[in-house]
């Protein structure tokens, strides 16, 4: 009795999440129906955004700016977040002293924990104006939303990638060591082909990280509808739109922000699934 | 004297962050080209003594040295423990190789596997590689099974194909000395055999060092053996000697299978 009843309750929580995430995917896709039906693939390339004057239910608008601002402030946080996590980790598995190990960790691990507000607060007050010094502009813009997330993301792909690092038997490295290799030949010729699978999750986790982070880039990207033409330049992302003018849209604006939301899940859902794809290849080796 | 390769003298060993000694006062010579097979009870300490010979030991920090343990390379005789210098860890490791429990292929093909070594030390010349990568295969009896599949994964072979792969590996730097930290006991009984061969086949080129839990095995293949208990060299002798007619008590109640 007791067993059936608590078969069920699992069973109920496993397919739960499943409807969940079906749940969403149709209401977003739906919601977004007026926006597809009207504008369809074009959307992507559209930079207008602007709600029609006379009848706040039409307009034309395009999600070509946001996606852009999106993948740029993205890839800005992987060039610089990547070689500096990967560093981390390195130090960590093979060159720190077993009494810096644990320090070092634990600040790591509590970096990932910061909400993503207090580097939103950070970033516009401290570290905005020392890049309108270093780099001119205003201070706020791609650059500065780039390199905010990828202070971000650093901790969280520099631990997966010390995990997996420290999967790599002792007995394995020695014997390299025993074939004449250096510390660096080592790490290059060993431990890094060895965790691939590991970093390569880590870089993909981190990259669905950074598309969907909101709080944030919307202190730092600008806010701006306009394509940036540098690198300090203001501008929005996906998620930073959504958040910004939710609560004025209406009509098929609002049907465009579910339309954006739509790229939004369907990307991230994609880079996730990669990751998981790799996650469990590695298992099976 | 003259046909030593190697022979560690009062040599003792602590590992960091411990008071005893794991070897104490350790007087050992290996012959050269000569199989010389440690055995004893687990803890002995032969796993110890293996892992210094190359200094192995030394990736991990503030473990301590005490004695001698002299190489007789080219005629020359040198204190492995006075080496400091990274490069000379890695000179002496090449000329001391080292084959571990477990095959340990690493994350390439086979040919990069065996040229690993050589590529290490400097040897860029690709007919020179490909002559030594062959040579290596053929001493380890790997080559027939391994020849047209040189670009594939070594992860791919089995545990027995690896273990030689590893041995073809140790055997392209044309080291003095191999050592090997029972190299049978993850391999089946079909493996075990042919890399049994492989080693007796390899002593005409190279001075060999086995640990083995295996007493079979030391008494099939090596023609010097050393019994060790607790960090103590108990006895040293033909291997004959040891399995027929040992000296000591100790020695006679480990290889009847009294203890251990």
């Amino acid at each position: 009795m007791g067993g059936k009843l608590f078969k069920n309750f699992s069973f109920f929580s496993a397919t739960l999440s499943f409807f969940i995430l079906v749940g969403i995917f149709s209401i977003l896709f739906s919601y977004a129906q007026d926006s597809l039906h009207e504008f369809g693939f074009d959307f992507l390339g559209s930079e207008v955004w602007e709600a029609d004057e006379d009848d706040e239910e039409l307009g034309v608008f395009g999600g070509y700016i946001p996606l852009v601002g999106t993948m740029l402030s993205t890839v800005i946080a992987m060039v610089i977040a990547t070689p500096l996590a990967m560093g981390i980790a390195i130090f960590l598995t093979e060159i720190a002293h077993k009494t810096l190990i644990k320090p070092v960790s634990i600040a790591i691990e509590l970096l990932a924990a910061i909400p993503s507000i207090i580097y939103g607060m950070w970033g516009l007050f401290y570290f905005a104006p020392i890049m309108q010094s270093a780099f001119g502009g205003n201070g706020v813009g791609l650059l500065t939303a780039g390199v905010v997330l990828a202070i971000m993301i650093i901790p969280f792909m520099a631990a997966i990638t010390r995990d997996s690092m420290n999967t790599v038997p002792d007995v394995l490295k020695e014997s390299a060591y025993a074939m004449g290799a250096t510390k660096f030949e080592v790490i290059k010729d060993v431990i890094m082909p060895y965790s691939k699978g590991g970093i390569i999750g880590s870089i993909i986790l981190a990259l669905g990280r950074a598309l969907g982070e909101t709080m944030a880039v919307a202190f730092l990207i600008g806010s701006v509808m306009q394509i940036p033409n540098k690198v300090t330049d203001a501008t929005t992302s996906i998620p930073v739109l959504l958040a910004n003018n939710f609560s004025e849209a209406e009509g098929l604006e609002m049907s465009s922000m579910y339309y954006l939301a739509l790229i939004l899940f369907v990307v991230s859902f994609a880079i996730i699934s990669i990751a998981k794809f790799y996650f469990l290849g590695k298992k099976v080796k | 004297m003259t046909n030593l390769i190697m022979e560690t003298k009062d040599f003792s060993f602590t590992y960091a962050g411990v008071d005893a000694p794991s070897l104490k006062k350790i007087n050992l010579p290996i012959e050269k080209n000569r199989i010389t097979a440690m055995i004893g009870p687990s803890g002995c300490g032969k796993s110890t003594l293996l892992r210094a010979m190359n200094r192995i030991h030394d990736l991990y920090p503030n473990n301590k040295y005490e004695g001698e343990i002299n190489l007789y390379s080219n005629g020359k005789k040198e204190n492995i423990l006075d080496l400091k210098k990274e490069n000379d860890l890695i000179r002496l490791r090449q000329d001391v190789g080292m084959i571990f429990q477990k095959p340990t292929p690493f994350p390439m093909s086979i040919y990069d596997n065996v040229a690993y070594g050589m590529r290490l030390a400097g040897v860029k010349n690709q007919s020179e590689l490909d002559g030594r990568v062959e040579k290596a295969l053929q001493d380890s009896a790997i080559w027939k099974e391994t020849k047209d599949r040189l670009n594939t994964s070594a992860l791919g072979m089995s545990g027995g194909q690896q273990q030689r792969l590893c041995i073809a590996r140790a055997v392209a730097l044309k080291p003095d000395i191999m050592l090997f930290d029972e190299p049978t006991s993850a391999l089946d009984p079909i493996s075990t055999g042919a890399i049994e061969e492989l080693i007796a086949e390899l002593k005409k080129d190279v001075s060999i060092v086995i640990v083995t839990h295996n007493m079979q095995q030391a008494s099939r293949l090596s023609d010097y053996t050393a019994f060790m208990y607790l960090g103590d060299l108990i006895e040293y002798d033909k291997t004959d000697t040891i399995f027929m007619n040992p000296n000591e008590k100790l020695t006679e109640d480990y290889i009847t299978g009294r203890f251990g």
